[in-house]
């Protein structure tokens, strides 16, 4: 599977990256910036040939991919299972909910069965850090991180950066803000590594509740008040808040919060006239953003969720020819 | 059960090593009746019949004494027996252990403190010494009988692994055993500031999105503990401790001449967090590994004698339940077989701690803290002798171990100094020659 060819055998086709060798995307910290460079660009490649994410072309067939989902999920698990038949190849949903996980096997034992299945990915969402690397040791198969806790989220983090790229060319040099609750997110921890491994200058925005002053000793900019920083934003990242990971209320109402950090239509006029909104997803609206601002021009929301899709092609065909080769 | 006759034991060419004595010098050790009957006795005041034994280039020493291991007999002979623990202290170099309270039902009443002391008779490991719950029911509301718990033959009183919720519960008890001159035992922790931490607060929990368990949690509890500690006159042992905080608070306490003791785990003096970016549950341990820094200040500390003593930690879990993932995998690791390796490997070899810092902190100020026989060589004490060979290296396999748990920090890893007798009341009961 060095190379394949989609529209019947014809043009394009697309060459595998003699550089990639990892069989398993389990988070974007121990990845290199070549490593994520390749990943955008056969993410990008990979959205061209299947014309926007909607063309299927054959180059998994005969593979099957393994969801194994052990949080609740929507967007990620129904992209992921595109990204695969995109790709051709079959997928096997599984819950945790009614599954044995509930009559009290261990996940370990759980997924085990599911690759004596014959998968080749397992993706796994998980509530706990570190389970996709607990499978990565136990597992033959590769494994695929779609969120464990609060840790990692790769690909989300590869979507959003794949999102940038496409409007600005380039990552190095942009001025990011992630805002909100980023003791809690996955998502805010996966740009950080991706967005400053390709050279951009990232800004971790919240209250202190949940924003570490720990981030400054590991060499980020923490800021407290978004007013502030917004100015010198090229991107802000508006992370949802994950009141259900939370054990103590982090702020004293919603209200407040939204009062002091939601993008609204009073801060877009204090932005650069440039400036990319993202979020990642699902969003509260009225919480994080209001609805002028995920609906207006600068909001590339509905984008990020077609690159997700680009991005899971990218990396199931990646891990798979890893494997073919070794 | 046959009793077998205590021989007459003869140490020769080994470096003894007691400070309980200041003893350090190459000598021999003569054992009669199961007690020290002589330190280089001359030839004529041998007994006739003698087992001799060797100990060129070993180290031979009082035998360890720990400060609280879990036996987990009843209630969870899943994880750990009265016997295999006893058996796996004795492979450790261990003499004399504590036992904790924490088993179900817990010890809280003299019957339970009978059970694991005629289990441990049975046994035949090292010496079972029982620690009763301070609490009824160990749920740290309601003061336990500690009068009959002490009759009955505990010899000191903790809810652990629970630290004391109840500041005037801990403080009532405290005064209360000044009457049998016993000792409680605190692991410190605010349970609301440690609410589900798997491991320490730090640089590296952030990166790895996993609930900390903050350093305050344990320095507040110290700060409380030695304070009351102070105000009831009461005999007060904080430990383990893992914190910068802690050390800082027992130092300045102990600078004012209040009297309490602390201990050390050996995981907290030679790990750091960073070993949990593996995300391996096997480095779930309580204290959890904390940063670089407080193990430096960790090490001074027990150097220096700011921490009395060190204890193994002992927290078996079987595999099955070390097999998940870190939110629920349960805190613990087997270290009874590794305590001494990891001090030669760490601290003795690294040049920074002597031979009788060490022996000391391992086993004569435990036995002193505890208040049990052991952590000597002197004449007509109980002979409870280990001897050691500090120079062989190991290498460390869970699945080796005497214990039932085969989880540890460890694992794998290549380790100085091996345990070759373990000799309790004149007995040898542990031979790895």
């Amino acid at each position: 599977m060095t190379s394949a060819t989609a529209h019947n055998g014809t043009e394009p086709t697309i060459v595998f990256p003699k550089q990639w060798k990892r069989r398993h995307l389990l988070d974007l910290e121990s990845l290199t910036a070549e490593e994520i460079t390749i990943l955008l660009d056969v993410a990008q490649q990979l959205k061209e040939i299947t014309q926007n994410c909607r063309r299927k072309v054959p180059l998994l067939t005969g593979k099957t991919c393994a969801n194994l989902f052990f949080e609740n999920s929507t967007r990620t698990r129904n992209s992921f299972s595109l990204a695969a038949k995109r790709l051709g190849a079959d997928t096997v949903e599984f819950n945790s909910s009614g599954s044995s996980v509930a009559k009290g096997e261990t996940f370990v034992d759980t997924a085990k069965t599911i690759e004596a299945m014959g998968v080749d990915w397992v993706v796994t969402r998980h509530g706990t850090p570190g389970t996709p690397h607990l499978l990565a040791r136990e597992l033959g198969c590769s494994v695929l991180n779609a969120g464990d806790g609060p840790h990692d989220h790769p690909t989300q983090g590869l979507l959003d950066m794949l999102t940038v790229r496409q409007h600005r060319g380039s990552i190095a040099g942009l001025t990011v803000a992630l805002v909100g609750d980023i003791a809690h997110s996955r998502t805010a921890r996966s740009n950080i590594w991706g967005l400053s491994k390709l050279g951009a200058h990232v800004i971790i925005c919240g209250p202190p509740t949940l924003v570490s002053p720990r981030w400054t000793e590991l060499g980020f900019e923490v800021a407290h008040h978004l007013d502030d920083i917004l100015p010198r934003c090229d991107v802000l990242n508006l992370l949802r808040i994950q009141f259900e990971r939370q054990r103590a209320r982090p702020f004293p109402s919603v209200h407040e919060y939204a009062a002091l950090y939601a993008m609204n239509g009073e801060r877009m006029r204090k932005a650069k006239d440039d400036i990319l909104i993202m979020a990642p997803g699902p969003i509260n609206r009225g919480v994080e953003i209001t609805p002028e601002v995920a609906d207006g021009p600068h909001s590339v929301i509905l984008e990020q969720v077609n690159n997700g899709i680009a991005v899971r092609m990218a990396a199931l065909w990646l891990l798979a020819g890893a494997n073919d080769r070794n | 059960m046959q009793q077998i006759p205590p021989s007459n034991l003869l140490i020769e060419n080994g470096r003894l090593i007691d400070p309980s004595q200041k003893l350090d010098r190459v000598g021999r050790l003569l054992i009669s009746d199961g007690l020290i009957s002589a330190v280089d006795p001359s030839d004529g005041d041998l007994p006739a019949s003698i087992q001799r034994i060797d100990a060129s280039n070993q180290i031979v020493a009082p035998g360890l004494v720990d400060l609280g291991v879990e036996m987990r007999e009843p209630g969870f002979e899943e994880d750990e027996t009265i016997r295999s623990g006893g058996l796996a202290a004795l492979a450790g170099g261990y003499t004399s252990v504590l036992c904790t309270s924490n088993t179900s039902p817990c010890v809280d009443s003299p019957g339970a403190v009978e059970f694991v002391r005629q289990k441990a008779a049975k046994a035949a490991g090292a010496k079972v010494h029982v620690i009763g719950c301070v609490s009824k029911g160990g749920e740290g509301e309601q003061m336990a009988e500690l009068g009959l718990l002490a009759e009955a033959g505990a010899v000191a009183f903790s809810d652990t692994p629970k630290s004391m919720p109840n500041d005037a519960l801990l403080k009532r008890a405290l005064e209360y055993c000044r009457m049998f001159n016993l000792p409680i035992i605190d692991r410190p922790e605010v349970p609301d500031l440690a609410n589900n931490g798997v491991m320490h607060d730090g640089q590296t929990a952030l990166v790895l999105g996993l609930k900390g368990l903050p350093t305050e949690a344990e320095d507040l509890a110290v700060a409380r503990d030695v304070r009351l500690a102070e105000a009831t006159e009461g005999r007060l042992h904080v430990g383990p401790v893992s914190t910068m905080g802690a050390v800082d608070m027992i130092r300045r306490v102990k600078a004012r001449g209040i009297q309490v003791s602390a201990s050390v785990c050996p995981h907290n003096l030679c790990l750091s967090d960073e070993e949990l970016r593996c995300f391996d549950a096997r480095f779930k341990v309580h204290p959890p590994l904390r940063s670089q820094r407080h193990v430096e200040t960790l090490r001074h500390a027990v150097i220096d004698g700011t921490i009395d003593a060190i204890q193994s930690g002992h927290m078996p879990r079987s595999r099955e339940k070390k097999m998940n993932d870190l939110d629920l995998s349960p805190f613990g690791a087997a270290t009874l077989e590794t305590t001494l390796s990891t001090i030669i490997t760490y601290l003795i070899n690294q040049r920074s701690m002597d031979w009788m810092t060490a022996i000391d902190r391992l086993s004569t100020a435990p036995a002193k803290i505890a208040g049990v026989q052991g952590g000597t060589l002197k004449v007509s004490s109980a002979a409870d002798v280990v001897v050691i060979d500090p120079s062989s290296r190991w290498t460390v396999d869970g699945n080796q171990f005497v214990s039932r748990c085969n989880s540890s920090t460890l694992d794998g890893c290549q380790l100085d100094g091996i345990v070759r007798l373990t000799i309790v009341d004149g007995e040898i009961r542990h031979d790895n020659s």
